[in-house]
């Protein structure tokens, strides 16, 4: 077990190198001079041109590499171009933003998606199947912005329930910030519920199929118990993997969501960032989104090792 | 009944979550951008403007017929050379941190404007030489050579006063917590979500600010600024579009307030740096026919309702400097074939037409194209997104550009970086020796009707030599609920809180 901690330790070293490395280079490419977009209207040549002075844009690459890396081992992302806030400031602000939202979107997706593709797979073939299948295939298929703006509609407009935008952190008032996030995570939960439906449906069939249920059933154990304590528990190792790794995508992959509710997470900040060509904020929040993914998926290893006696080596 | 009654208990339960009603009166305003730094020397949004207006006075302000009237300054007199501008400066009126404002406050906020290290202000203040305090309340501007322009910038970021105590302290960090003389002061910002203000006690105009608090938000959809109009999570938002007017003017509870803007919207013609030498930039006839092959009104109708305006200057047909004896010209086809044949071009005209991404310039530049297909021109579109188009064209790489410009109080700054050869912004890189000397000239003289007689030599040569068609100049549609009283809109489309109520 520790040698398998130390060995996947080792492995992140290199792999977040090699990732702040593929930034750095790949925004290089992004068309578009960074002091220009900065400068707006504004574009007086003379002003430009101390801008990129001001930061080292008129300096090779890899020493603006060199100077960016060596501020990220200290602690220090660097600033924005656009408004001057140090970047770990901006990630500080945007991140429990981001994680209140994507877990929330992932409990609704595990409390719609799993009675869902149970009930499917237990019920197979019977219309309380074709309903489930006809919701998994409604929630893939619905576009996060259509469903968002429906939303918007209906609860902010016409029944004047939910905020229609916007957000409250939960330390400042716990009511009006689940308000304010319900929609947003309702619509990214959703999509999600839909996959989710549709693995558990698979791996209880599967499961269902095996020979310890029917030793399980052959005991003369209720269906019920052979369902949720045998059958379930089995079928839904995977899906909790599935389920963690749907979080990591949350992190960065809510741009849409995020855009139609306003809700100033990590999404909206990195696609802003892009547009204003803030380099220093891009490399940051990537750098931050990567490290979390890595983390994410090392504790789903260990935790499957700890479910799993059999893969402990 | 199972179903009834978890479906009722999660209505009861999303009910509870709607947010408490407030104590004190606050104006929520929809932003269609978060703004950028929040310093007057290096702001450089439109949508900044919006929100400096709330909390940042000006030594000038402009009125709704486009006058220069005072704001932190009592008056302003210019030296008979046109070399020397002395301000009197307003008694009484303190910085949010209770510092004075005065002459010492004045220099020290104009220096700080042509000095700082990435000041965008430098530029607008290039022709000052030096600040002089004549006395406690009074500043001489002297310049380098007359610059009739300089009280129009005075007006706008340039002539924003800071508190030199916070300015000195915070440095280039000033932008994070902004310390001014306006009517509403800083509490708190959190970037893409919310600006915060509230009312300053000892502002110099007190008796007119009725609103305890001011909260930003940007809200960057429009369809979603809108709804949360509509649901009463903001009181007035910013740049509704053209086509939703309709529907804001049919809901009871709402009201609109609208300007045509300041700026204009046209497409550059690349002149002098287009590398395949196309017709249009060899050939001032082609442009000609070009321009005559477009309907200005009927892009109005169709894509914009006929909310716009349509136009052929770089100021709008309302704007005191507009030229009435050069009108709109009518749309002419036949015309526009008789020319392009005039100098021996065969149709179809490839021309490359650089289009940023976005429906308002994505679609008037759809139904340019197929007018100007009628006369003969293949307008190949190429949506680029913003920060590219900008650097291509820059470098060249475009024969038509559709770019717009938001717009200044002055028609300095809706021309001479645009059509003074090598100018930065002279995109269409256009070299043409009177229209130089009409536009350094109109900056020597103060007075209108001879600063206007120049501006006609210009539009005239402007007109005939076309790098840059000018097309429409958009509304500023502003939007609020009938619960907000006394707004008004000025043509920059700023929003001005001074006498604003909430019922």
């Amino acid at each position: 077990m520790l040698n398998f901690l130390a060995r996947r330790l080792a492995q992140i070293v290199p792999t977040l190198f090699f990732v702040s490395v593929l930034i750095f280079s790949l925004q290089q490419l992004l068309p578009g001079d960074p002091a220009l977009v900065m400068a707006g209207e504004e574009r007086d040549p003379a002003v430009i041109e101390q801008i990129r002075h001001q930061y080292r844009l008129d300096q090779p690459v890899p020493v603006q590499y060199a100077y960016w890396i060596k501020g990220v081992l200290a602690g220090d992302f660097g600033e924005s171009l656009r408004n001057k806030m140090p970047v770990r400031e901006l990630i500080a602000q945007k991140l429990p933003v981001t994680l209140q939202l994507g877990l929330m979107a992932i409990v609704i997706a595990f409390l719609i998606g799993i009675p869902a593709g149970i009930v499917a797979a237990v019920k197979k073939g019977s219309a309380w199947d074709y309903g489930a299948n006809l919701f998994a295939l409604w929630g893939i298929s619905t576009p996060n912005f259509w469903l968002g703006i429906m939303l918007i509609f209906l609860f902010s407009i016409e029944l004047g329930w939910l905020p229609a935008s916007g957000y409250v952190p939960l330390t400042e008032n716990w009511r009006a910030s689940l308000a304010a996030t319900v929609m947003p995570a309702f619509v990214l939960g959703n999509a999600i519920s839909a996959i989710l439906m549709r693995h558990t449906r698979s791996a209880m069939l599967q499961v269902l199929e095996s020979d310890y249920v029917r030793t399980a059933r052959a005991k003369g154990l209720s269906e019920r118990s052979v369902i949720l304590k045998h059958a379930m528990r089995n079928a839904l190792t995977p899906i909790i993997t599935l389920g963690a790794l749907e979080l990591g995508t949350l992190l960065s992959g809510a741009v849409l969501t995020e855009q139609i509710f306003s809700i100033p997470g990590f999404g909206k900040l990195i696609v802003d960032a892009v547009f204003n060509r803030d380099y220093a904020v891009v490399q940051g929040v990537v750098l931050v989104t990567a490290t979390v993914y890595i983390t994410l998926n090392l504790v789903a290893d260990i935790a499957y090792i700890l479910v799993n006696p059999r893969l402990r080596g | 009944m199972k179903m009834f009654r978890l479906a009722a208990t999660s209505a009861a339960f999303l009910l509870s979550l709607a947010v408490a009603a407030q104590a004190q009166t606050t104006l929520r305003i929809g932003l269609a951008e978060d703004p950028d730094i929040l310093d007057p020397s290096m702001a450089r949004t439109y949508v900044g403007r919006i929100v400096f207006s709330a909390f940042c006075d000006k030594l000038f302000d402009i009125d709704e017929k486009l006058n220069i009237v005072p704001q932190l300054a009592l008056s302003s007199e210019t030296d008979d050379d046109g070399k020397g501008l002395v301000i009197k400066l307003r008694p009484g009126v303190k910085f949010h941190d209770g510092e004075p404002f005065d002459a010492e406050a004045a220099k020290f906020s104009l220096e700080r404007h042509l000095t700082f290290p990435g000041s965008f202000r430098k530029p607008e203040l290039a022709s000052v030489d030096h600040i002089e305090v004549v006395d406690p309340l009074t500043i001489k501007l002297v310049l380098k050579s007359p610059f009739s322009p300089l009280l129009a910038q005075l007006t706008d970021r340039a002539g924003m006063m800071m508190s030199p105590k916070a300015a000195k302290e915070a440095g280039d960090k000033f932008g994070l917590r902004p310390v001014c003389a306006g009517p509403y002061k800083f509490v708190e910002r959190v970037q893409q979500d919310r600006i915060v203000f509230e009312k300053f006690a000892d502002y110099w105009n007190k008796d007119n600010v009725f609103i305890d608090r001011i909260v930003f938000q940007p809200i960057v959809d429009a369809t979603v600024r809108l709804a949360n109009l509509k649901s009463g999570g903001l009181d007035l938002i910013e740049r509704v579009l053209a086509t939703d007017l309709k529907e804001v003017r049919a809901d009871s509870r709402l009201k609109v307030a609208t300007a045509i803007e300041l700026g204009y919207q046209g497409i550059t013609l690349n002149i002098g740096k287009d590398k395949a030498k196309g017709p249009l930039s060899q050939s001032a006839k082609v442009r000609q026919a070009l321009d005559l092959a477009i309907d200005r009104e009927a892009i109005n109708q169709v894509v914009f309702n006929g909310e716009f305006q349509p136009g052929n200057q770089w100021v709008n047909p309302d704007h005191p400097y507009y030229q009435k004896s050069l009108p709109v010209r009518g749309r002419n086809v036949d015309k526009a074939k008789a020319l392009l044949k005039e100098v021996g071009v065969t149709p179809p005209v490839s021309v490359d037409f650089l289009v940023p991404k976005g429906a308002e310039t994505e679609t008037p530049a759809q139904v340019i194209q197929s007018m100007a297909a009628e006369a003969g021109f293949d307008m190949k579109i190429r949506v680029t997104e913003f920060a590219t188009g900008l650097k291509q064209a820059e470098a060249g790489d475009y024969q038509a550009y559709m770019l717009g410009w938001s717009g200044r109080v002055d028609p300095d700054g809706n021309s001479y970086v645009f059509l003074r050869s090598n100018a930065p912004q002279n995109y269409s890189a256009w070299n043409n020796a009177q229209a130089d000397k009409a536009l350094d000239d109109a900056r020597l003289v103060t007075d209108p009707a001879k600063r206007k007689a120049i501006y006609e030599t210009l539009a005239k040569l402007v007109q005939d030599e076309e790098p840059l068609l000018y097309l429409y100049h958009r509304r500023i549609i502003i939007a609020h609920t009938t619960k907000l009283e006394g707004y008004k809109q000025m043509p920059d489309g700023l929003v001005r809180v001074i006498g604003l109520k909430l019922k």
